[in-house]
């Protein structure tokens, strides 16, 4: 760590520039945008559904449970599997992306 | 029937209202404050540096700080509000616990890691890193410090319903005691433990609540042979035939009736933009909350971040499904016209139902729970308030960065006490009145005035001072006018001004509808319509730190 330069050091213009960062930079933000997007359009459909079309939501599936609450708990289900997938994308793909430009900079690679 | 409500109801059939056993209640909830106030003095060992007292070091773990964030969003709104909604509206109340917890996604996917990383100590220093400092500086701290009233306001002025609910007590002077009480106990927690304290004590009223909802979900399931199906076919029935669970003068509702509390509709039905409004801010709203913000720096790293959100996305998740539950269970087993015949209205639903599945002890550890969650949320909401002053507005603004650390944490600790005081009198003052709508409010801004600077900071590159200006203070005016002319504040039977009063020409309760897009947009038109340039080199350094970490603030050694 010693060696390390100071971040005043760090020519950032440099670093953004090149080619790793670049690659985590994309990497993550073509996972993360599309991924917002898609969920966000499922969630106001989900709420365009609950106030404009109630009935469609009190169709009974089996038993006392409809519509409402299957899209509902649909909801919960996606929220969890989204947050797993994300994770595992980012210890995956992202960490070691982002690491090996941390230890560039640290090197002094872009002084 | 249920055994503890018979009596009640034999003798003011009118208005069951049940009698509780205050000093059990109290006295459960003593226990908790000196268990509490343990871990915080043990905390407080280590408090030395202005990150000790901020952020408590950076040493919690993502686990830890899952439950802490938890613990931190739990708000009584969201344990009695969503239970006692789901109870007497049904499937309305459920549609708000999905907004809360969907919501988390923003914050995970696009703020949590990249604000962690390029942050100190609040909102405002991520928002602040590239621009002028100043002006963008100064607005955040204002909206930080709104924000974080109109949510401390509105859960002290819970405090005093919950007392009369849960203690019995129904004069207005005694109910004053005890939310001066509560905002006392806030008050020396923040000050002796710090953010330190702060996080053991929403870890521990987490663990509670989590907890004691579990146990009352899995007692209640038990009462339907643990069939959900059973659950809903009982609180259809119940509410179909509400003259068998209440009084024997209400009319008999046709029994097909009794499916509306399946479907939404019940209180959303009429006005279905208000809700939409409503969604819109909820799930805006969290990323931009700044006492969630500041719990990603009680973390070593982004990764821990990462861990933290993921925490609580399970936690927060798995508690509202058992708030679906215990909504429906109240529902079917005490009954909607008992709960709303109680002084704390739609809020006694699970408390009534912790009386009807386990009598008195029960009710008295559910009290307690949430007594520990109102003086949990207003610790962390004054410890984010006190911390942007100090750090913000005394450090940065007034001192231009020339103080030290030891002067900027006495102006925190100082504000922690004008700020606990001014929510104790807040509390008394706003006791009683109808001011549920300041957490929406707080929502709304925060997604109308803080979202859109916070997205367009870390992710547009031509974003300029002008724009987080033009965004934050427009989002922050536009929310708060719209609402002070709404349904909300006059015009209706049951705004804050009720009829006669009546001043309000914007039609719906929630604004988000309106300010969140002109927040955007106002981000947007600022940027592009702005004469100066900002600093190249700062933006690459934001861009790059806030990806690799590079330069992050590291947990503290000791």
């Amino acid at each position: 760590m010693a060696t390390s330069p100071a971040q005043s050091e760090v020519n950032w213009g440099e670093v953004e520039k090149s080619e790793d960062f670049t690659t985590l930079k994309n990497e993550h933000r073509s996972f993360v945008l599309p991924l917002s997007a898609a969920f966000l359009i499922w969630y106001f459909a989900y709420v365009l559904l609950a106030a404009y079309l109630p009935k469609f939501m009190a169709t009974p599936v089996f038993g006392f449970v409809n519509m409402g609450l299957i899209l509902g708990f649909g909801q919960f289900i996606t929220t969890w599997a989204i947050t797993m997938w994300y994770v595992s994308r980012a210890n995956k793909v992202h960490d070691p992306l982002a690491k090996k430009v941390y230890e560039q900079i640290e090197n002094g690679d872009h002084k | 029937m249920s055994r503890f409500l018979t009596e009640a109801t034999a003798t003011a059939p009118a208005a069951a209202v049940i009698k509780v056993d205050s000093v059990l209640n109290i006295s459960i909830f003593g226990v908790f404050v000196l268990v509490t106030l343990f871990i915080v003095l043990r905390a407080s060992r280590s408090n030395k540096t202005a990150a000790d007292y901020y952020t408590g070091g950076r040493s919690f773990s993502g686990p830890q700080n899952g439950f802490a964030i938890s613990g931190d969003y739990l708000s009584a709104a969201s344990f009695l509000g969503i239970a006692g909604a789901i109870a007497v509206n049904g499937y309305d109340g459920f549609m708000y616990s999905i907004g809360f917890l969907v919501a988390w996604l923003v914050a995970l996917l696009l703020v949590a890691e990249l604000m962690r990383n390029t942050g100190k100590f609040t909102m405002a220093d991520v928002l602040a890193f590239r621009l002028k400092q100043r002006p963008v500086r100064t607005a955040a701290a204002v909206n930080t410090l709104v924000v974080s009233f109109f949510y401390l306001l509105a859960q002290m002025a819970g405090a005093g319903g919950l007392v009369a609910l849960l203690l019995g007590i129904s004069d207005k002077g005694q109910q004053a005691v005890v939310i001066a009480i509560v905002g006392l106990l806030m008050i020396i927690y923040v000050l002796i433990g710090g953010m330190k304290g702060t996080t053991w004590v929403q870890i521990v009223k987490a663990v509670m609540l989590i907890g004691g909802a579990l146990v009352m979900t899995i007692w209640t399931l038990g009462h339907f042979g643990f069939s959900l199906n059973g659950l809903l076919d009982g609180a259809v029935n119940a509410s179909a035939h509400p003259e068998i669970a209440a009084t024997a003068t209400t009319p008999a509702v046709p029994a097909s009736d009794g499916l509306s509390i399946l479907a939404p509709g019940l209180k959303y039905g009429a006005n279905p933009l208000d809700f939409i409004s409503l969604a819109l801010a909820l799930v805006l709203g969290t990323a931009g909350l700044p006492h969630v913000l500041t719990r990603f720096y009680t973390v070593p790293s982004a990764r821990e971040a990462r861990r933290s959100v993921v925490w609580s996305i399970w936690l927060i998740g798995i508690f509202y499904v058992f708030t679906l539950v215990l909504g429906y269970g109240a529902n079917a087993l005490v009954g909607k016209s008992v709960i709303l015949a109680q002084p704390g209205g739609v809020n006694s639903a699970a408390p009534l139902l912790a009386l009807e599945l386990g009598g008195p002890w029960l009710l008295g550890i559910i009290s307690a729970v949430a007594f520990a969650t109102i003086l949990a949320v207003v610790a962390g909401l004054t410890m984010t308030a006190s911390t942007s002053f100090a750090h913000d507005v005394y450090a940065s603004v007034i001192k231009r960065g020339n103080a030290s650390q030891t002067d900027e944490v006495r102006v925190a600790r100082i504000t922690v006490v004008v700020i606990g005081v001014v929510a104790i009198i807040g509390g008394i003052v706003a006791n009683g009145q109808n001011i549920a709508f300041l957490v929406a409010l707080a929502f709304a801004v925060a997604a109308s005035a803080n979202l859109p600077t916070i997205i367009f900071s870390l992710y547009w590159k031509r974003f300029t001072t002008q724009g987080a200006v033009w965004s934050m203070v427009g989002g922050l005016i536009s929310a708060i006018v719209l609402i002070v002319f709404s349904p909300a504040v006059s015009g209706g039977a049951k705004s804050m001004f009720p009829l006669p009063v009546d001043f309000h020409w914007f039609p719906l309760e929630n604004p988000g509808i309106v300010s969140i897009p002109l927040g955007f947009l106002l981000g947007y038109l600022g940027s592009i319509l702005s004469k100066e340039k900002e600093d190249a080199g700062k933006a690459s350094e934001m861009t790059v730190r806030a990806y690799t970490g590079y330069g992050a603030e590291a947990a503290s050694s000791h």
